[in-house]
C-alpha cells in the first residue's frame, strides 16, 4: 500500500491561506489504512482548521468529502457537481490522488495534505516501514525475497557494505541492515550460492530514471478493442 | 605506458611493480583540504615522500566536501608522489566515473580504489540526493573492463585503449555477516581488484580468523591484502571509533591501554596529555604492524592517520619499514 503522513498544520495552512471556502477530499484506500487521509482523518482536520482559521480571526468554510478511490476518474466524478461551492480543494489522497483531482478539475486549485512517503506494509499497529521502490526490473527472485533497492540505504546489489552491524545500517540504528536480512534468508533456505554471483549494473531505465513511465495494455484499452471490432467487420 | 604492458604490468604504477616484486608495501591516506589551497596538499605530500609506496587521495571522505581526488592525485604526481585516488558510487553514475577516470589517466594517475562511499546522512550535506548507480563491485568490474577489454560500460570500444589502472577496493573484516565478508571479497576478487586495503585493524583475533578464512579460499594469491592500520589521538578517540563508528571493532586493551598512557598526568596540562596519548597511540601502532605483518596472506599495510600525516613517517621508520623498495622505473613519466 502507499504510505503517507499528514502535514503540519502551520504548513496545511499556508497552503489554504488564500481560500474562503475549503473541500476537503479524503480517499478512501491506501491513505485511511495507514490512518492519514481516510474519512476520520478528514472530519478531524475539518474541525481543526474550523477551530483555527477563526482564532486566526478569517475563519473559512471548511467541508469533507471522502471518495473510495482517489485516484480513479469514476471516484471523483461526482465531486464536480459540489465544487461551485468552494474556492480550493485540500486533497488528503497520496500524491496520486491530488494529480487526478487537478487533473479532472482544471479550473479549480488543489493542494496536498498529505506527504506521500513510500510503499510498504504496517509491520506492526502503528508502524509502516518501506518495501518497494517500483524500479520496474523485480530482483526479489535473486535477494531471498528482501528488495536490497527499497530497503539497503546505498541500493546495493552485490552484499552489504561495510557500515553492517549487527544487523543495523550504519544510517540508522532503527534501519535493518537488508543484506544482513537477505543473508540470513539465504542462509536459511539453501541459496547462498546466489549472493555468490557477480549481479551487473542495474538496468535503472525502467526506474524513474527513464523519466516518467507508462504501462500499456493494447489488449485492455477500449480504443483499441473498438478499432478491432470494427476492423473486423469490414 | 604501452612498455610498462609489454612488460606484462597492468600499470606500470610503482604500487602493482613492488606488489608484483613480493615487497610488503606501505600505503597511507591524504586527505585533501576543505578548500582550494594546493599547499595544504604540498605541506602533506612532504611528509610522505619516499616514506610509502603510493598514497591515498580520500574522495569526500565521510560524505564531507574537499578538493577533488583527481585533482589533489595529480599535484601529488607532480611532485613525484604516486596517488591512489579514491573513487565512490555515492556522488557520481557510471558517466561520471569513466569520465572523470579517463581524465585522471590522462593526469597520470594509474591507482584508483573503488569504494561505495560513506552515506551523506554522515557529512556536510545530508540533504544531498545519493546516486549508487552502481555498487563497489560493479565498479571494479566496470574498471577492470575499461582496462583490459578497452570498453567502457555499455560495451562501447574506449577510443585509443583502455586506461592502465591499478584496481584496488575496500574490505571491512569487522563488518557483518562476518561470514560473508570473505566471500564478498572474493566478489570483489572476481570482479577484477588487483589490491585490497582493509578497514582499521584494532581486532586482530578477529582479523586474523577473516584472513584464515581468505586463505583457505586462496584469494590472497589473487589479490594484495593490505591490512588497515591507524594510530589513536586519545581515549576518547578510541572509545568513540569502540562504541560509535558502525562496522569497527576496537578491543578493549587499546581503549585501556590509551586511557594509561595519561594516568597521572593532570587533565589541565593538556599538551602533556597530548604528547603521552600520541606517543602511545604510535607505539600500538607499531606493535600492530609488526603482528599484522606475521599473518599469512598480508602483503602491506595502509596508514591511515586522520589529519595527522605527521605520524605516518614515524610510524613507518618504528616499524622497521625504512627506506622504502624501489622496483625498476618508480616514478610514473606523466
Amino acid at each position: 500500500m502507499i504510505v503517507a503522513e499528514q502535514k503540519p498544520l502551520e504548513e496545511i495552512k499556508e497552503l489554504i491561506a488564500d481560500a474562503e471556502r475549503v473541500l476537503i477530499v479524503g480517499c478512501g484506500t491506501c491513505v485511511t489504512v495507514c490512518f492519514a487521509g481516510g474519512a476520520k482523518e478528514a472530519a478531524i482536520l475539518g474541525s481543526t482548521l474550523r477551530m483555527a482559521t477563526r482564532l486566526d480571526g478569517h475563519g473559512k468554510a471548511i467541508d469533507e468529502v471522502t471518495v473510495q478511490r482517489q485516484c480513479e476518474w469514476e471516484y471523483i466524478d461526482p465531486l464536480e457537481a459540489r465544487l461551485d461551492d468552494y474556492d480550493l480543494i485540500l486533497s488528503l489522497g497520496c500524491g496520486i490522488g491530488v494529480q487526478t483531482l487537478a487533473e479532472r478539475f482544471p479550473d479549480k486549485p488543489v493542494v496536498p495534505g498529505l506527504n506521500t512517503v513510500f510503499m510498504g506494509l504496517p509491520v506492526e499497529q502503528g508502524v509502516w516501514e518501506e518495501r518497494c521502490q517500483a524500479c520496474g526490473d523485480c530482483i526479489l527472485g535473486l535477494t531471498a525475497g528482501i528488495c536490497p533497492i527499497a530497503r539497503c540505504s546505498k541500493q546495493l546489489l552485490n552484499g552489504p557494505c561495510g557500515g553492517s552491524q549487527d544487523g543495523r545500517c550504519e544510517v540508522d540504528e532503527s534501519i535493518p541492515c537488508a543484506w544482513q536480512l537477505i543473508y540470513e534468508r539465504a542462509k536459511a533456505l539453501g541459496r547462498l550460492d546466489k549472493l555468490l554471483e557477480i549481479q551487473p549494473p542495474k538496468d535503472w531505465s525502467k526506474s524513474r530514471d527513464g523519466g516518467p513511465r507508462r504501462v500499456v495494455r493494447e489488449d485492455l484499452r477500449l480504443t483499441h478493442r473498438v478499432a478491432e471490432v470494427a476492423g473486423g467487420e469490414r | 605506458m604501452m612498455e610498462d604492458r609489454s612488460n606484462g604490468y597492468k600499470s606500470g604504477s610503482n604500487l602493482e611493480r613492488l606488489i608484483r616484486a613480493g615487497h610488503f608495501v606501505v600505503t597511507a591516506e591524504l586527505g585533501p583540504p576543505k578548500g582550494w589551497q594546493r599547499e595544504v596538499i604540498e605541506r602533506k605530500a612532504k611528509l610522505l615522500r619516499g616514506v610509502v609506496d603510493a598514497v591515498n587521495i580520500t574522495d569526500n571522505q565521510t560524505a564531507i566536501v574537499r578538493m577533488s581526488s583527481i585533482a589533489a592525485g595529480r599535484i601529488l604526481v607532480e611532485l613525484g608522489l604516486e596517488p591512489i585516488i579514491q573513487m565512490t558510487c555515492r556522488d557520481r553514475n557510471r558517466l561520471g566515473i569513466q569520465s572523470d577516470l579517463l581524465g585522471a589517466a590522462a593526469l597520470g594517475i594509474r591507482n584508483v580504489l573503488c569504494l561505495t562511499g560513506d552515506h551523506q546522512s554522515f557529512g556536510n550535506h545530508p540533504t544531498a540526493k545519493n546516486v549508487h548507480d552502481l555498487d563497489s563491485i560493479q565498479l571494479v568490474q566496470m574498471v577492470a573492463r575499461m582496462r583490459d577489454e578497452g570498453i567502457f560500460q555499455c560495451g562501447e570500444a574506449i577510443k585509443g585503449g583502455g586506461p592502465p589502472f591499478f584496481i584496488g577496493a575496500a574490505a571491512n573484516p569487522f563488518g557483518d555477516p562476518f561470514e560473508f565478508r570473505p566471500y564478498r571479497l572474493a566478489k570483489k576478487v572476481a570482479a577484477g581488484a588487483d589490491f585490497i586495503q582493509t578497514q582499521l585493524v584494532f581486532d586482530i583475533p578477529r582479523f586474523k580468523e577473516y584472513m584464515k578464512r581468505v586463505v583457505d579460499m586462496g584469494l590472497h594469491e589473487k589479490v594484495a591484502i593490505l591490512a588497515g592500520v591507524g594510530p589513536l589521538k586519545s581515549t576518547g578517540m578510541a572509545r568513540y571509533m569502540r562504541d560509535r563508528v558502525p562496522g569497527m571493532r576496537v578491543a578493549d586493551e587499546y581503549v585501556e591501554r590509551m586511557k594509561a598512557a595519561v594516568a597521572g598526568i593532570p587533565k589541565e596540562d593538556k599538551a602533556a596529555r597530548r604528547e603521552a596519548w600520541r606517543a602511545e597511540g604510535i607505539r600500538i601502532c607499531v606493535e600492530q604492524i609488526h603482528q599484522l605483518r606475521e599473518i599469512e596472506g598480508v602483503a602491506g599495510i595502509h596508514i591511515m592517520a586522520i589529519e595527522w600525516e605527521e605520524a605516518v613517517p614515524v610510524i613507518v621508520k618504528e616499524a622497521g619499514l625504512y627506506p622504502r623498495p624501489t622496483v625498476g622505473e618508480a616514478v610514473l613519466k606523466t
